[in-house]
């Protein structure tokens, strides 16, 4: 076998004083093959990216030290080589790709120049040779109409495009081993089924080692040759895809891959009737428009929207970004206002009420959000947050302590955790508490709106079974917007599929999952990573 | 992934010590104005007399036991004068960052909250911020004659509408927090919003603005005294002290040293103050150095 393109040997890298472990990356090692993707997998916290940046050479002055071990280059110990050397690896040897390839481009800078700029640093050729290179490299990579996109900005190229300028600037010199951090988690499931194509694509042409890092074991099983998993900085097992994902040999290894929703919707009890919660009719919400400097570009978030869920029931609504489907949460939550249709809360139509009017109506919704760190006032203890809902409508505040305490049991967490403030809890147990603090409301309807989607699989699973959990005590009626198609086929009674700001389709999540009619949601099926494997059993 | 500083947890007292030890300039910056403002409130025991008493024969005297920084042309004092003067620098920056700090703490609010008020508002201030302070300081004078009150006002019109701009770019950022969002669907009215949930995000913004507004007020007062349309001339101040001084410089320049020493210096410490703020109360800066 060929000697590997990258070796880490026994890796420690120290977290600065005061952390609440000693190592960020504690006694790693790992290899890398010519021609091999390794997918180094673990949830947040794990070392991964720290491993990535220690490769690099990247990490963060001051916060982050590598306090020991090798890593070997192709042959050579770069764990002590001068930066000068390092700078001339990276680009040449190897090469990386970000999560946002928005961020990690440079908005005022063309994409061909971007480009362009790691071969006039790197290699003494003419400037007619060298935009042939990026032209090439960019053809290779599958951009369509290069001429054009060399000259355009970051911000005129989709999600896609920007990543795959991304991975032609770094792989335009050839380097040995391409470190990809997460490259396909900021995008759309369509996008990044053929971005994961493209990586595999290249990398067997060109017979470079890739160190793929992931959470996601969906896109494991679609990419990787070799799999690594780490936990707190160290790892937990290694081995052939096939082997660590069908025969885990450790406990850690099996509940993560437990823990991973099944595409497969598992046996719901009879169909809901429960009485109808909400129903919108036609709604619709469009920006833009008419301004001071004459018409504006018009842009339809959601349009035609007709949905209805009862009490009881969990309606998915799934869909890529700018599908409109936060738009729709939003309008029933009467954050945004709708430009047209009806919103039925109850069997009143809420869409146009002004804000006094419709006070009474707001308690009956209630929302979670996506972001677990932003959602909850980081001034206020949580006690102060959960009682403030209840005593906007007059409720006394003992009687609305003594409320939160058993809602905050009811969530698995302790009473006394009304004392403490955000900051104390990690995400997953912020998220319990938004949920609390939305059943201290007494919502008929709960939106979860990309609830789960910040959260690491394990930590997911608990919150789910949670909202459905609450969902069969409260009789809730439950809005679920999720980009994630095994989440929804977890705990969605039905589905609605929306693009471009319309429903293409809905119906019973089995029915859907088995047989989709639209061709949009067959698409977005088939792009589910990792479909081959059975997930979530276990 | 890294939380966003807003989850951060508020700013403690428990980290002041270390970081007073690791900003010595900060603490000295502090402890001169912190003597200024004594000296100014207890300016008659501070070893003076009556800053407007004039002793002809004793004109322009250079410093001696018993004028300790020497007299002025009328035979007054300069160290009474140079602490009666602190008095009213120190009124005037406190007057005009207080003032504006609080009246456009109200309009940044609701203007950045309540959108269709917003464009109409902004205008008001766009207007505002066109007129020069001194202009207005003059015009001001002219109208109603000179008096501290008028200093105050003039300088404080056009310091509201960058506060006010300051207020409403941090309410806009916090108004899209989810947690934002989350009081309005539990039913929080909108001034509960605005008071509990947005406010206390531009408090720490605001404290370091309020150091420089001050700053900036006692320099523009100084200014105005100087160009005769400030404080009247009845009233010492150090802006009135250097007017004077200047006619004198070759023959006495401890008319106009002291006070522009004493300007130079408060200047100078508040602005420290305010630096050494921004560091403690904006936990991004502050890492970054």
């Amino acid at each position: 076998m060929a000697s590997p393109v990258l070796s880490i040997e026994n890796l420690f890298v120290d977290l600065p004083g005061g952390a609440d472990r000693k190592h960020a990356v504690g006694g790693l090692t790992l290899s890398v093959n010519p021609g091999e993707i390794v997918c180094v997998v673990g949830e947040s916290g794990s070392g991964k990216s720290v491993t990535a940046q220690a490769v690099m050479g990247l990490l963060p002055k001051g916060q982050l030290t590598r306090s020991g071990g090798r890593i070997v280059l192709e042959g050579e110990d770069i764990s002590h080589v001068s930066m000068d050397r390092l700078r001339d690896l990276r680009g040449t040897r190897m090469a990386m790709i970000f999560q946002e390839p928005m961020t990690a481009l440079n908005p005022v800078m063309t994409c061909g120049h971007q480009i362009d700029e790691v071969l006039s640093i790197h290699t003494d050729l003419g400037s007619e040779e060298r935009k042939a290179r990026v032209l090439d490299v960019m053809r290779a990579t599958q951009l369509p109409d290069v001429e054009q996109l060399y000259d355009a900005y970051p911000h005129q190229l989709s999600g896609g495009q920007r990543q795959r300028v991304m991975i032609a600037s770094a792989l335009v010199l050839d380097p040995a081993l391409l470190i990809a951090d997460e490259p396909t988690t900021a995008l759309d499931v369509t996008t990044q089924k053929q971005i994961l194509q493209l990586i595999r694509e290249l990398q067997q042409r060109r017979g470079t080692g890739v160190l793929f890092i992931t959470h996601d074991f969906g896109v494991v099983a679609e990419i990787a040759d070799r799999v690594a998993v780490m936990r707190h900085g160290q790892l937990v097992e290694q081995g052939p895809v096939d082997e660590v994902l069908r025969r885990p040999r450790e406990d850690y290894t099996r509940m993560l891959i437990s823990s991973v929703p099944s595409l497969e919707p598992p046996a719901r009890p009879d169909a809901v009737v429960g009485e109808v919660a909400l129903r919108t009719t036609a709604l619709a919400k469009t920006y833009g428009g008419t301004s001071l400097f004459g018409k504006g570009r018009v842009v339809k978030a959601a349009s035609d929207v007709t949905i209805e869920v009862r009490r009881g029931e969990t309606l998915g609504i799934v869909g890529e970004s700018g599908s409109g489907k936060s738009t729709v949460a939003r309008c029933v939550a009467r954050l945004i206002d709708p430009s047209s249709g009806e919103i039925r809360i109850a069997g009143v139509d809420i869409a146009r009420m002004g804000q006094g009017e419709l006070r009474p109506y707001r308690r009956k919704v209630q929302i979670v959000f996506q972001d677990p760190y932003r959602s909850l006032n980081p001034r206020r203890s949580v006690g102060a947050s959960m009682v403030e809902g209840p005593m906007n409508f007059g409720m006394a505040r003992s009687e609305a302590e003594r409320k939160a305490g058993e809602l905050m049991v009811l969530v698995g967490l302790k009473a006394d955790a009304l004392d403490r403030y955000p900051h104390q809890f990690s995400g997953g147990q912020r998220q319990r508490i938004c949920i609390a603090r939305a059943l201290m409301m007494e919502p008929e309807l709960l939106i979860a709106d990309e609830a789960v989607s910040a959260l690491d699989v394990s930590v997911q699973a608990q919150v789910l079974k949670l909202l459905d959990d609450v969902r069969r005590r409260f009789d809730l009626a439950v809005l679920f917007i999720t980009h994630d198609l095994r989440v929804a086929a977890q705990i969605c009674d039905r589905i609605v599929v929306m693009s471009k700001g319309q429903v293409v389709e809905q119906g019973p999540t089995a029915e859907l999952y088995a047989a989709p009619k639209h061709p949009y949601s067959r698409a977005l099926l088939d792009a589910a990573p990792g479909r081959g494997f059975a997930f979530g059993r276990g | 992934m890294s939380a966003p500083a807003t989850s951060l947890p508020p700013a403690r007292l428990s980290g002041l010590f270390p970081f007073l030890k690791r900003y010595p300039l900060v603490v000295i910056a502090g402890l001169i104005l912190g003597l200024i403002v004594l000296a100014a409130v207890f300016a008659p025991f501070m070893f003076t007399r009556d800053p407007t008493s004039m002793s002809p024969l004793q004109r322009l005297r250079p410093a001696s036991e018993a004028y300790w920084l020497g007299t002025d042309h009328l035979g007054r004092d300069v160290w009474s004068r140079l602490v009666y003067g602190a008095r009213v620098s120190v009124i005037v920056g406190l007057a005009v960052a207080g003032l504006s700090v609080i009246i456009g703490l109200v309009i940044g609010l609701i203007s950045g909250y309540v959108r269709w008020l917003d464009a109409v508002v902004m205008r008001i201030m766009d207007g505002l911020m066109a007129i020069p302070g001194i202009l207005l300081a003059i015009a001001l004078v002219s109208v109603s004659g000179a008096s501290l009150t008028t200093v105050i006002i003039a300088i404080m019109v056009p310091e509201i509408p960058r506060v006010v701009r300051l207020v409403r770019s941090v309410v806009l950022t916090v108004r899209e927090e989810p947690y934002v969002e989350a009081a309005v669907s539990i039913g929080t009215r909108l001034p509960l919003i605005l008071t509990r949930h947005i406010l206390p995000n531009c408090i720490p913004p605001l404290i370091v603005q309020a150091t420089y507004v001050c700053a900036s007020a006692m320099l523009t007062e100084a200014i105005l005294s100087f160009l005769g349309a400030g404080t009247p001339p009845t009233i010492p101040s150090w802006g009135n002290m250097v007017a004077e001084g200047r006619l004198l410089f070759q023959i006495a320049p401890w008319n106009l040293l002291w006070p522009g020493v004493a300007l130079a210096v408060t200047i100078l410490s508040v602005n420290i103050l305010g630096d050494g703020l921004r560091d403690r109360l904006d936990p991004k800066l502050a890492k970054r150095m």
